[in-house]
């Protein structure tokens, strides 16, 4: 008999182990395209612990949202970008200790979140029974966190308009199509159609060769 | 531990092979009827000659392509290149878990089932994506490019018809978004009543996220030749091509389900046998589904990749937003919805 919980414990450490090792095949790894593929492992392998958590609906709004669009753009991008590999890592060592440094106050200000967590426990109350996770899930957005949660929204419109008018710029003597214009095209205008009598075989035959 | 295994891997896996297997005979006979259909709509016979009407056309077909070598263009990225194919496919059969085929006939009654199919159709553009990267071909890389634009553009309005539809169904379960079309009313309580211009969108949106005409410019075979699968050969095009049709069949599933009440009878529920439900209407309606992107394809030419993104994102995305706010009135007001 294969006991549920241990068997979830093992589906745990074999998920997170494989985010652990591409999330570090995403820093160590030459090809970039390499490493956005082992960017999007992680978050699918993120998407899989949440899965184990009961949190279907984060998961698989993860995978939707950063899997599914997010990491495509980043793909997008940089399957056309042509960069010199070694140029790039020329740097490396140079800028090692700065990101030891960025690393370990990372380390220790999520340690600390953790904590401060952990002491003040904040739960959104317990499940109602029957209840599935996304129903519960709206409830807990649009009744108890509406106004951070629109507050968000709006953040990321603005961030979304600014992006837009930031690199919007007026190019001159682009030639382009006016799709409107094209509908309304009539064929009168541009077709001219020639009503003319047929012609008989006798009168157009070119005129007789002589014969040798 | 013997019943264990009985019953979490060997049925699970039983269920599982009774709709890949018919899914994928149900391919092969699809691509013989958008043969046929694409004959007769072009005043020609169609494969006529293996087998009886030409069934077993595509059969030798599979068989052929099978024997075919796969060869690797030079330079490729090796991994990859072998990867893309199974990435195209994976997803394309993994959404088929959630899908119900009856009142009780489902592998899967996820709650979050609508969000699950979501998220499998939005992982299969990376198959595509890879492909085009890892064959080291222009033409190949430029379909690729065209493809990820493209289903990127049209999933956002995929993802807000769906809101309508969830909106009114109040769930994200496919069992219950048919049950909430019941309703004794017959075809008139089926959401594409109150959802009509939605209904298009999604349908519209669907073809143009399986890449088929008249949005095929990812394979663009007058212009890129094949687009993303220009390199593949053998075994490695025949899992793209199954992916497609796979995709095809799936889109018109969802959009029987969604909209024309899944297996619900079109007749009022008070007409006896004929107005109850059966799976027989779901295959029915997603058969007219099917015809239709067959139907598509030998109607329309091939959109423009401009015209394609002005359509997605001038015209379909503004229509589905505003329709949720319809649908949120019309759920709020009683009008329609459960």
């Amino acid at each position: 008999m294969i006991d549920p919980n241990l068997f979830q414990l093992i589906c745990f450490y074999a998920f997170s182990t494989v985010a652990v090792v591409s999330a570090l095949a995403v820093i160590s790894l030459r090809n970039s395209v390499h490493a956005v593929l082992a960017l999007v492992l992680t978050f699918f392998s993120t998407a899989c612990i949440w899965m184990l958590a009961e949190a279907e609906f984060l998961a698989i709004a993860l995978i939707v949202v950063y899997v599914g669009a997010v990491m495509v753009l980043f793909l997008f991008v940089v399957m056309m970008l042509d960069i010199d590999q070694e140029r790039l890592r020329e740097g490396f060592v140079r800028f090692l200790p700065v990101g030891l440094v960025v690393a370990v106050v990372m380390l220790v200000e999520m340690l600390g979140l953790i904590g401060v967590r952990v002491m003040h426990a904040q739960t959104l109350g317990a499940n109602p029974a029957g209840a599935s996770n996304t129903a519960w899930l709206g409830k807990a957005l649009y009744t108890q966190y509406l106004l951070p949660f629109e507050i968000a929204a709006l953040i990321l419109t603005v961030g979304v308009v600014a992006a837009v008018a930031l690199t919007l710029r007026e190019r001159t003597g682009v030639k382009r199509q006016q799709a409107s214009q094209q509908v309304q095209v009539n064929p009168r205008d541009r077709v001219r159609v020639v009503k003319m009598a047929a012609e008989h075989p006798a009168d157009a035959a070119p005129a007789q060769e002589p014969k040798p | 531990m013997g019943e264990q295994l009985l019953n979490q891997v060997v049925w699970p896996v039983i269920h599982i092979l009774c709709i890949v297997l018919p899914l994928v005979i149900t391919v092969a006979l699809y691509v013989w009827w958008e043969r046929k259909v694409l004959g007769w709509m072009h005043v020609r016979m169609g494969p006529n000659k293996v087998g009886p009407f030409g069934l077993l056309q595509a059969f030798a077909d599979v068989v052929k392509l099978l024997l075919k070598e796969v060869i690797l263009p030079t330079n490729a990225n090796r991994a990859l290149y072998y990867l893309a194919p199974l990435i195209a496919l994976v997803p394309a059969l993994a959404a088929w878990a959630v899908i119900p085929f009856g009142a009780k006939l489902v592998l899967s009654n996820a709650n979050a089932g609508l969000l699950y199919l979501l998220a499998m159709t939005s992982i299969g553009v990376y198959g595509i994506i890879l492909a085009g990267w890892s064959s080291n071909s222009r033409y190949a890389l430029l379909g690729a490019m065209r493809s990820a634009a493209q289903v990127i553009s049209y999933e956002l309005a995929m993802g807000l018809c769906l809101v309508c539809v969830l909106v009114l169904a109040g769930s994200l379960n496919l069992t219950d978004i048919v049950n909430a079309q019941a309703g004794g009313k017959g075809i008139f309580g089926w959401y594409m009543w109150p959802l009509l211009p939605v209904f298009v969108i999604y349908f519209i949106s669907g073809v143009a996220e399986t890449n088929r005409a008249p949005f095929d410019v990812a394979e663009g075979e007058s212009e890129i030749v094949a687009g993303f699968h220009v390199e593949y050969s053998g075994s490695a095009f025949a899992l793209f091509f199954l992916a497609e049709y796979a995709n095809m069949i799936l889109v018109s599933f969802l959009a029987s389900i969604l909209f024309t009440g899944g297996w619900l009878s079109p007749f009022p529920a008070s007409w006896g046998l004929i107005g109850q439900g059966n799976p027989l209407w779901l295959f029915a309606k997603v058969f007219v589904f099917a015809f239709l992107f067959l139907w598509l394809r030998a109607t329309f030419p091939r959109y423009r990749y401009d015209q394609i993104m002005r359509l997605g994102w001038k015209v379909f995305i503004p229509i589905a937003i505003a329709w949720v706010l319809v649908a949120g009135c019309m759920k709020y007001y009683g009008i329609a919805g459960a």
